[in-house]
């Protein structure tokens, strides 16, 4: 009871903080804080509600319980955590925007190409890709090397799409402009197309982000080696060691926030030119 | 459109072209392998008719996917385990209660974010930092322990179907929702219209585009939520299920014939969605 009351208590605080931070006028602190708060408050009411309702700890451990296994088993999370972000997504993540940004430039010199690929990579980007994962597992082996193929294609049409759309963006002023300047195909490329074209290469970069994440670790679930985050999150499940998977959804989470984070701080000072990294 | 069609083409019959060149590569050491243990010497053009037509290829070929597909559709009874309509319908049912549910909470928090301003300081930044989580990756304990509570069947793969497809419905809708300019709200505003007023007659409106937009993404991730949301429960039927099974038996083709459907749902499912939008559009005047 007494815990259902503390879960109740943060709640009505947490709130009522928030609502009088949000009523001030918004600046850089208070657009940190309130959401702040309102995880905090989150993290209370589930503390409070599986206590209070003593839930057990096979179906929902409590905020302490994780934190206290997470700080337990560093050992095993960063085994994991080099398997499958290092290993897998991160070179899945490079070698498969790398491709397809050189094949969107390559795509771009030839308009035939571009539009018959465009519809293409468009319908491809909305398909269940992750489906391939089976098959990929099977034809690169268990390890990572499966993992990193899986997130190439993934990432690849979402990152061609956007960068094809990118290359485009240039107005024909802008191009009859370099033509005044005598610049041949390469000197536009890189002067103005590739440029105007970095608010979409950093959209589909961004995208691919979490894309890549998710890959890697679905992709374990259909085979790998005795480590790896996906790999851990399925036979933790299967032991009940709820604990277990919540401290590796946390690893999780603050990777994907990390990996997102790091690409939009880079984009930040690619772009600062664009409209949208404006700020008063 | 039309313009557009000759290029089209070739990129698809390219891909059909290295995917059976591919096969040819791919399923060429098993051919040779067989044929030194039996003792025969491949020409050429055994060794290309061998590689198109093995039981369990690595890469199956186009025709032997396609055959898979029509021997499992049409000649299956729908009722039959076998069926992969069965199991796309299992696949399907989830997708769309996902989606519905995804949907409404969607546009449920849209609009708090948008008429709030507590809601969207606080809520805001976490929907686009849950998006940031490998949602995917929990799937297999979402599915373990709403098990474990009693509630099984659709329901654990809608959570997650729903889970995929709430994020770009509220982001496409809180931009439709505040895409009214300054100039309109203060028309509204020498009407006398109140906030429901201003809501049903001038905000909802105007998101449409946004939301048909959205929609279409959350249709393709609530598919994908379902697939994977099949995976843990132990292969029991959908989509999901027949890629483990083949994965754990290596039936190449059931693998390829899975995906395909799973690639015609989604794009059937969209484009339902793209009809609906350009249907409404049209009579809202809109496009």
């Amino acid at each position: 009871m007494m815990w259902l009351v503390f879960a109740f208590g943060a709640w009505a605080l947490g709130w009522w903080v928030n609502a009088r931070l949000a009523a001030l006028p918004r600046t850089r602190v208070t657009g940190l804080v309130v959401p702040l708060i309102f995880g905090l408050t989150l993290i209370a009411i589930w503390e409070g509600v599986v206590r209070g309702f003593d839930i057990s700890a096979v179906l929902l451990p409590a905020p302490s319980m994780i934190a206290a296994r997470f700080a337990a088993s560093t050992a095993i999370l960063w085994e994991d955590f080099v398997q499958t972000v290092i290993k897998g997504a991160l070179t899945g993540y490079v070698s498969g925007c790398g491709a397809a940004f050189l094949v969107a430039i390559l795509v771009d010199r030839f308009d035939f190409l571009r539009r018959g690929l465009l519809p293409v990579g468009n319908f491809v980007a909305a398909l269940p890709v992750i489906g391939m994962a089976p098959i990929l597992v099977m034809w690169f082996g268990f390890d990572w090397q499966s993992k990193a193929a899986v997130v190439v294609v993934m990432v690849f049409f979402p990152m061609l799409v956007n960068t094809v759309q990118g290359l485009a963006d240039s107005s024909a002023m802008q191009r009859d402009l370099m033509r005044t300047y005598a610049a041949g195909y390469w000197t536009t490329l890189l002067k103005l197309r590739l440029p105007a074209a970095m608010p979409f290469i950093f959209n589909g970069l961004k995208i691919a982000s979490t894309l890549a994440l998710i890959g890697a670790i679905v992709a374990e679930f259909f085979g790998s080696p005795i480590r790896g985050m996906g790999f851990r999150i399925s036979t933790s499940v299967g032991q009940l060691a709820l604990d277990l998977v919540w401290a590796e959804i946390v690893v999780a989470a603050l990777v994907g926030s990390a990996f997102y984070g790091i690409v939009a701080l880079i984009e930040r000072m690619v772009t600062f030119w664009h409209p949208s990294q404006r700020h008063l | 459109m039309s313009r557009n069609t000759l290029p089209v083409l070739t990129v698809v019959l390219a891909i059909f072209l290295l995917w059976y060149i591919a096969a040819i590569f791919l399923n060429a050491a098993w051919a040779h392998d067989k044929a030194t243990r039996s003792g025969e010497v491949l020409t050429t053009q055994t060794l290309v008719a061998d590689t198109w037509s093995q039981e369990k290829p690595k890469l199956p070929a186009p025709h032997q996917v396609g055959a898979e597909i029509w021997k499992t559709t049409v000649e299956k009874k729908i009722t039959s385990k076998r069926s992969l309509i069965y199991h796309s319908w299992v696949t399907l049912s989830a997708t769309l209660i996902g989606f519905a549910l995804g949907t409404g909470l969607g546009i449920a928090l849209a609009v708090g974010i948008v008429y709030n301003r507590t809601m969207d300081m606080s809520v805001m930044p976490w929907v686009i930092a849950s998006q940031t989580i490998p949602i995917l990756a929990i799937a297999p304990m979402i599915i373990v322990v709403l098990n474990a509570v009693g509630i099984s069947g659709l329901l654990p793969k809608a959570m997650i179907s729903m889970y995929l497809s709430f994020f770009p419905v509220v982001v496409g809708m809180v931009k439709g929702l505040r895409s009214p300019d300054a100039m309109q709200l203060d028309q509204m505003r020498t009407w006398n219209a109140s906030a429901t007023q201003t809501f049903w007659r001038l905000r909802l409106p105007c998101s449409m585009p946004f939301l048909f937009t959205s929609l279409k993404i959350a249709m393709a991730a609530s598919l994908v939520g379902a697939i994977v949301g099949e995976l843990p429960t132990g292969a029991v039927a959908g989509l999901g299920a027949r890629l483990l099974a083949g994965s754990y038996y290596g039936q190449t083709i059931q693998i390829w014939s899975a995906l395909i459907m799973a690639a015609a749902l989604a794009a059937a499912l969209v484009a339902l969605i793209g009809f609906v939008q350009r249907m409404t559009l049209k009579r809202m005047g809109m496009a």
